[in-house]
């Protein structure tokens, strides 16, 4: 492994490599990446992939759009062989009663406002549009036809590639143990297969930042929440958009091989690592699912998983530098990383190369926790 | 194993182009996985995953046993949702 480098990316998620890739272009010769598995071990791997700008904070849509930009050209953008399969097929999301109802219109006057082509659905819109969906508890419905899906192995494996070409080097099986810091400056990153000196670090471990934050006698308010997701049988095409489900909490979309990807966040899930999977939660994702997709009944699911969302104290990114400790920048996408990607690797880049970011990301700062300027992101499942 | 085996038969891969993605630089069970889909289908790697272990062990110049395995998952059997919820099961697929 090499000694030096002028910036080492911790994690080999999606961020970590769209990170390494933007550093690398704007101008960091020596830029390393250090994963300690393989790529898309962590949350990347794992998650459901759908990519929305339905939020309902000003900044989770800007960067979720920004990102949308990046996903439509990212074949050619990074001169990929293979296909990132992103798909523009919609998300539809579906609220049962008026409270939820109110949020989805305050939602819909944000993304109008800030030019995110959204509608709001009837019911028979609703039906027609997806007609496998049971309406009948139905209160209100948006979508928003530019939303959709896509692989995030590819994707991540795009920024990789990429990122290789232009002189990263990627090490995998490589794990951060700690750091060398002097003066409250970062010198060197240590590791299972020795240091790497370097000024700059980037945090981009997902749900294991605060453990990287430790390390570097930081606090950092970032908890890991285990998520599960199952997996279905390949079907015939039969539902367009991904159907988010505010009342249960769940997401359901076919991805590009015919399979359903379904999950849903559980509120009483405790803080921590776990990757193990509950048959509670099997059970009552049948029960939600045979409510809103009655003709799902006898769809065999073949695969169930666990992973994590870095959850922050307003469910939005924490992105830039960390005051106090020169040369440590976090990029962390906190519950939708993987469509977050391209952009916060974009932003944190140009923040880390000291150029001007594409969007105002002092807002997103990790001192807006200790000035209590939060802003909460309502529409998270 | 000739080059147009099938491997996988659940996401229809040959053994050429296995040996195709190995040739690109992928070099775990997981790294291959990930890429290729192979083991992901119906029957989560009953076949393949001997076949894969081979190929890469081959590549690589070692023995199968040194070669990490994809984690096991549930439910390990298909089993539908009607099943799993414990109620009626529809006698056509509906
Ligand atoms: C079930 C589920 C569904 C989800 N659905 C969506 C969705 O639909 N859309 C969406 O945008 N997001 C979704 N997410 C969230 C998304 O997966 C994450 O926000 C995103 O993948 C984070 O990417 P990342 O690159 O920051 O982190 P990760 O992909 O977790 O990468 C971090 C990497 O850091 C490595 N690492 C950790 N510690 C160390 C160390 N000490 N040294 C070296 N390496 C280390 C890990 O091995 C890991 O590979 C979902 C998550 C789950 C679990």
């Amino acid at each position: 492994m090499q000694k030096t480098a002028d910036v080492v990316v911790i994690g080999g998620g999606s961020i970590g490599c769209a990170t390494a890739y933007n550093l690398a272009r704007s101008g960091f010769r020596r830029v390393v990446v250090l994963e300690k598995g393989y790529l898309c071990r962590g949350s990347t791997g794992r998650c459901a992939a759908g990519i929305r700008q339905q939020w309902g904070t000003e900044m989770n849509c800007l960067i979720s759009r920004g990102s949308i930009k990046h996903f439509e050209v990212m074949n050619e953008m990074l001169e990929y062989e293979d296909d990132v399969e992103f798909r523009q097929n919609g998300y539809l999301m579906i609220t049962y009663s008026e409270k939820e109802a109110a949020m989805l219109k305050n939602n819909l006057a944000l993304q109008e406002r800030l030019g995110i082509p959204v509608q709001f659905l009837s019911i028979d819109d609703v039906k027609e549009i997806a007609p496998a969906v049971n309406t009948e508890r139905v209160v209100a419905s948006t979508i928003c036809m530019e939303d959709g899906q896509a692989n995030p192995f590819k994707v991540t494996d795009a920024y990789a590639r990429a990122a290789r070409k232009l002189g990263v080097n990627i090490y995998t099986y490589t794990e951060v143990t700690g750091f060398r810091l002097e003066d409250g400056a970062v010198k060197a990153v240590l590791t299972n297969r020795g240091e790497i000196s370097t000024p700059l670090v980037v945090n981009a471990t997902g749900a294991y930042a605060r453990l990287i934050s430790e390390m570097l006698g930081h606090d950092l308010p970032v908890k890991p929440e285990r998520h599960q997701i199952v997996v279905t049988e390949p079907l015939e095409p039969f539902l367009k958009p991904l159907v988010m489900n505010f009342f249960h909490k769940s997401y359901c979309q076919q991805v590009v091989n015919g399979s359903m990807l379904i999950g849903y966040g559980d509120p009483h899930e405790p803080e921590g690592i776990n990757y193990s999977c509950s048959w509670q939660f099997i059970r009552e994702l049948a029960e939600k699912i045979i409510e809103q997709f009655p003709i799902m009944k006898n769809v065999n699911v073949i695969r169930h998983w666990a992973g994590h969302y870095g959850i922050s104290p307003d469910g939005q990114p924490v992105l830039g530098p960390v005051p106090g400790i020169e040369g440590y920048y976090l990029a962390l996408g906190c519950g939708k990383g993987f469509m977050l990607s391209p952009m916060i690797g974009e932003l944190v880049a140009q923040a880390v190369a000291g150029q001007e970011t594409t969007l105002p990301i002092d807002i997103l700062s990790i001192e807006r926790f200790e000035k209590g300027e939060l802003i909460v992101e309502p529409a998270v499942v | 194993m000739c080059d147009k085996t099938i491997i996988c038969r659940c996401e229809d891969l040959t053994a050429e182009e296995i040996r195709e993605w190995i040739a690109r630089g992928y070099s775990g069970f997981e790294e291959i996985k990930r890429v290729s889909r192979i083991g992901m289908g119906a029957c989560q790697g009953r076949t393949c995953r001997r076949h894969l272990l081979n190929e890469l062990a081959r590549a690589g110049g070692i023995s199968p046993a040194e070669i990490d395995l994809s984690t096991f998952r549930p439910p390990t059997k298909p089993i539908n949702f009607a099943a799993i919820a414990g109620v009626d099961q529809d006698a056509k697929n509906s």
